[in-house]
């Protein structure tokens, strides 16, 4: 039966049916129901919940937990993901899987609680130092705040990579019917887990290679791996794009307000489309180009100054002409408000 | 020519040989007369002593000792620096029958760890810190550490440690015994052959107490950096003798088990805890529910406390009941702490777009403020339901329907003035159909188990109904049920 959820409970109890027995974190608006529902139900499935002194020792933590084999996961917002950066880069590097969301709200800087899209380039480019990647998924409504979650887990695990779950503090915030099912998680077996056992005790969980032979090879290992994801795990959902003429893009909160956008400008004649990508790293490149193939103008709209939209030129490379739309500080456009962004762009068509 | 006989070998805790070095895999990496080989094996000692080698994790950290997993036949996990207590603590966390040791450095734990640390001992973390102290950076080449002395020179202190600059060294142990829960910290130096034997009691001591799940333990190791201090090895050992442990004193600062009652968390079976309950309905059942619904885009607005956001989602649980498409958005902005909120509401029978709502069909104002500040967004052919006697003098709408309900005052005459926004509930529900009274009655009764306030909310609904039943909207263009859908 349907339970109404917000977004951000949806990830927990999501979670916990992923098998995930572990959170520690650190409190932030608009994450905070994150950490508070995790605090309220995973001790009572048998799990750990620590409110750590900072996102600092919080990813750090995490860091520990996943070589030890847990499914282990972590969640905050803007500022509290900059300080988890470098744990990131270690996790990576480690190659230790976890699930971190970052429910993104207003920056740079303390900005404030309202949603944005801004931590894109953080999430998906790899906010902390040296070549590494997430994995990036960006859920839209609180059913997927749930089912990417599970998949992001599942993720982690088979890519032995962080995966994060990007929401804007919209999808964080609101509630929605949630359907659940109790499902039997599959964990795979971790035989490179630390667990102070006699089976375990020759593992080793490291991000340190000496020289400069080793350091390559290891970065090379982790390139290799990038390039089996992105071949592999791109997600994308499209809208009445067959036939469009032109193509809105838009991912998290904006994909929902764009799909109302693409029925109103049909309504004045003009053939809209929508593609969402689900995954935002890796990015539906190939499935963007495409749905692009046949349409005469792209627009992109982020609660940005602009970040997706040069992962959308990439992938159309020079091919059609991309516009972009963007609001910020908490300000998130209509459906209206983007058909006349539109239909400004394209007096010619119109 | 004479047998050698071998009298002493390498603590059996220690690899034979050291295959995770690049080369010379038969010594250590660090220099001669340095503390570190000294420290790495007491602990090696005490771990083959207790018989824990197999259950034991090592957490090395960053500077000299970030190779500590050279060495070590155990499991081991390299941390970031500074960070090895909370990677520790959730080592041990995950297997809490395993021993963890945090092997840390001055830079490491004094310095940029130093929340780490602080945390790690305040919450009583079951695992052993060893914290080598040897007032001086080695790693990264002779910088001053948190424990470099006043007047002792480094490379980043080149007029000597200046308190007036840098402040004075950090006492670590002192400073983590004043907390309520370690239960073991001693500060030991590789000074002497008897004080290294004290040293191996105290390593001993604080691994045993960790095997007995006593807490948080800790022993400082004062230790020779002869490279770096630029003495020769025997000269270095005399000034940890001379001289550090004249700045930090010898000793145990703690050794007492932390009291306290342990809170146990009750255990749920999974679908009770996620709230996974009931049968799915079948197509036909969910269509035949939502033919006695109406989708609308609502706002509910007014003060903290009236219970607006409450009200928001009674109606989007009650939309969810009937099998509507529903989405519930409340404005978590900083006016939340200023004393006012909102939410927006949308119930459909189709896909919701997007769940922010800038023009509602029904607008829910609970104060005067909310309907100044969002009457004028209300849809042509849409309601306003205002919690007053009448509309201030100088507002008017046009194209819109609006009811003045004294909420506030029929709330209090039943008895709460909690119940004000149940009053507005059965107001909205008579005035646009959307929802039957039913499902309100069947969501109230669910959302309040206190049985007096239960009473109180069914005479609410019912109130909220009849007041606007004899009601007439005022400015009606399409009458109340006239809201496009």
């Amino acid at each position: 039966m349907r339970q109404l959820c917000k977004g951000n409970v949806a990830i927990v109890k999501a979670a916990i049916m992923a098998g995930c027995r572990t959170y520690y974190g650190y409190p932030i608006t608009p994450a905070s129901e994150i950490a508070e529902y995790a605090a309220l139900l995973i001790p009572q499935a048998g799990g750990t919940f620590v409110q750590a002194e900072s996102e600092v020792s919080a990813i750090n933590m995490v860091y520990g937990a996943a070589s030890a084999g847990e499914r282990v996961m972590t969640g905050s917002s803007g500022p509290g993901i900059s300080l988890m950066q470098e744990g990131i880069s270690y996790l990576a590097s480690a190659e230790l899987p976890c699930v971190i969301a970052d429910i993104m709200r207003s920056g740079p800087g303390l900005g404030n609680i309202s949603p944005e899209q801004s931590d894109y380039f953080a999430m998906t480019k790899g906010g902390g130092h040296g070549c590494y990647r997430n994995i990036v998924l960006a859920p839209s409504s609180v059913q997927e705040m749930a089912s990417l979650t599970m998949l992001a887990f599942e993720l982690a695990d088979k890519y032995r990579n962080p995966a994060v779950l990007l929401a804007d503090g919209f999808v964080g915030q609101m509630m929605e019917p949630l359907e659940l099912e109790m499902i039997e998680p599959v964990i795979p077996e971790k035989p490179w887990a630390v667990k102070g056992t006699k089976e375990t005790r020759q593992n080793l969980i490291s991000s340190i290679h000496l020289t400069n032979d080793m350091m390559e090879e290891h970065i090379r290992k982790l390139e290799k791996k990038y390039i089996a994801i992105e071949a592999a795990e791109c997600r994308w959902e499209t809208y009445r794009a067959e036939d469009a003429e032109v193509l809105l893009v838009g991912y998290g909160i904006i994909s929902r307000v764009l799909r109302s956008t693409v029925d109103l400008a049909r309504q004045h004649g003009v053939k809209a489309g929508l593609f969402r990508p689900i995954s935002l790293w890796p990015f539906p490149s190939k499935a963007l180009a495409a749905a692009a193939k046949n349409v005469q103008k792209l627009m992109v709209v982020e609660l940005s100054t602009g970040q997706m939209v040069e992962d959308v030129r990439l992938a159309v490379n020079g091919q059609k002409p991309v516009e972009f739309y963007g609001r910020m500080g908490g300000n998130v456009p209509s459906a209206e408000e983007c058909q006349a962004e539109l239909f400004a762009r394209m007096e010619v068509l119109v | 020519m004479s047998e050698y006989k071998v009298t002493q070998s390498k603590a059996p805790v220690f690899f034979e040989y050291f295959d995770r070095k690049d080369e010379n895999r038969h010594q250590t990496h660090y220099c001669p007369g340095c503390g570190h080989g000294v420290a790495h094996k007491l602990i090696a000692e005490a771990l083959g002593d207790l018989g824990v080698q197999e259950d034991t994790i090592v957490v090395s950290p960053v500077g000299c000792s970030v190779f500590a997993y050279y060495y070590f036949n155990t499991g081991n996990v390299q941390a970031a620096h500074g960070r090895a207590p909370a990677v520790a603590t959730a080592l041990k966390r995950s297997n809490p029958k395993a021993t963890v040791i945090s092997y840390q450095g001055d830079g490491d734990l004094a310095a940029i760890g130093t929340a780490e640390i602080v945390h790690a001992a305040n919450r009583g973390e079951n695992i052993t810190v060893f914290f080598v102290n040897n007032s001086i950076y080695g790693m990264t080449g002779g910088q001053m550490a948190p424990t470099t002395l006043v007047g002792q020179e480094s490379t980043t202190s080149p007029w000597g440690r200046r308190p007036n600059n840098e402040g004075f060294p950090i006492k670590m142990s002192e400073m983590l015994a004043t907390l309520e829960a370690p239960a073991y910290i001693e500060r030991v130096a590789l000074s002497d052959a008897k004080h290294i034997l004290q040293a191996r009691k105290a390593v001993h001591k604080a691994l045993e107490l960790q095997k007995q799940g006593a807490g948080f333990t800790m022993v400082e190791i004062l230790s020779p950096c002869p490279t770096i201090l630029k003495m020769e090895p025997v000269v270095a050992r005399q000034w940890v003798h001379d001289v550090l442990t004249k700045h930090f004193p010898l000793g145990v600062f703690r050794d007492h088990k932390p009291e306290f009652t342990p809170v146990d968390v009750p255990q749920k079976p999974i679908a009770e805890l996620l709230g996974i309950t009931g049968s799915k309905l079948t197509e036909e059942e969910k269509h035949s529910r939502r033919q006695h619904t109406r989708a609308k885009t609502i706002k509910v607005a007014g003060f903290g406390g009236q219970g607006v956001l409450l009200l928001g989602q009674l109606i989007a649980e009650m939309g969810m009941r009937e099998h509507m498409e529903v989405s519930w958005l409340p404005s978590y902005g900083p006016e939340m702490r200023s004393g006012s909120a909102n939410c927006s509401v949308t119930l459909s029978h189709e896909r919701i777009g997007a769940p922010v709502i800038t023009r509602p069909e029904v607008l829910v104002a609970m104060n005067e403020p909310s309907l100044r500040k969002f009457g004028a967004t209300v849809k042509t052919g849409g309601v306003i339901l205002y919690n007053g006697r009448a509309l201030p003098e100088d507002l008017h709408y046009e194209g819109v329907s609006v009811a003045c309900i004294p909420a506030s005052e029929i709330a209090d005459q039943i008895g709460s003035a909690r119940v004000a926004n149940v009053i507005m509930l059965g107001a909205l529900l008579e005035a646009t159909d959307c929802l039957p009274f039913t499902t309100a009655s069947h969501v109230l009764a669910n959302f309040v188990k206190n049985q007096k306030l239960a009473e109180m909310n069914e005479k609410a609904l019912a109130a909220g109904r009849d007041f606007l039943d004899k009601e007439i909207l005022v400015g009606a263009v399409a009458g109340p049920d006239g809201c496009g859908e």
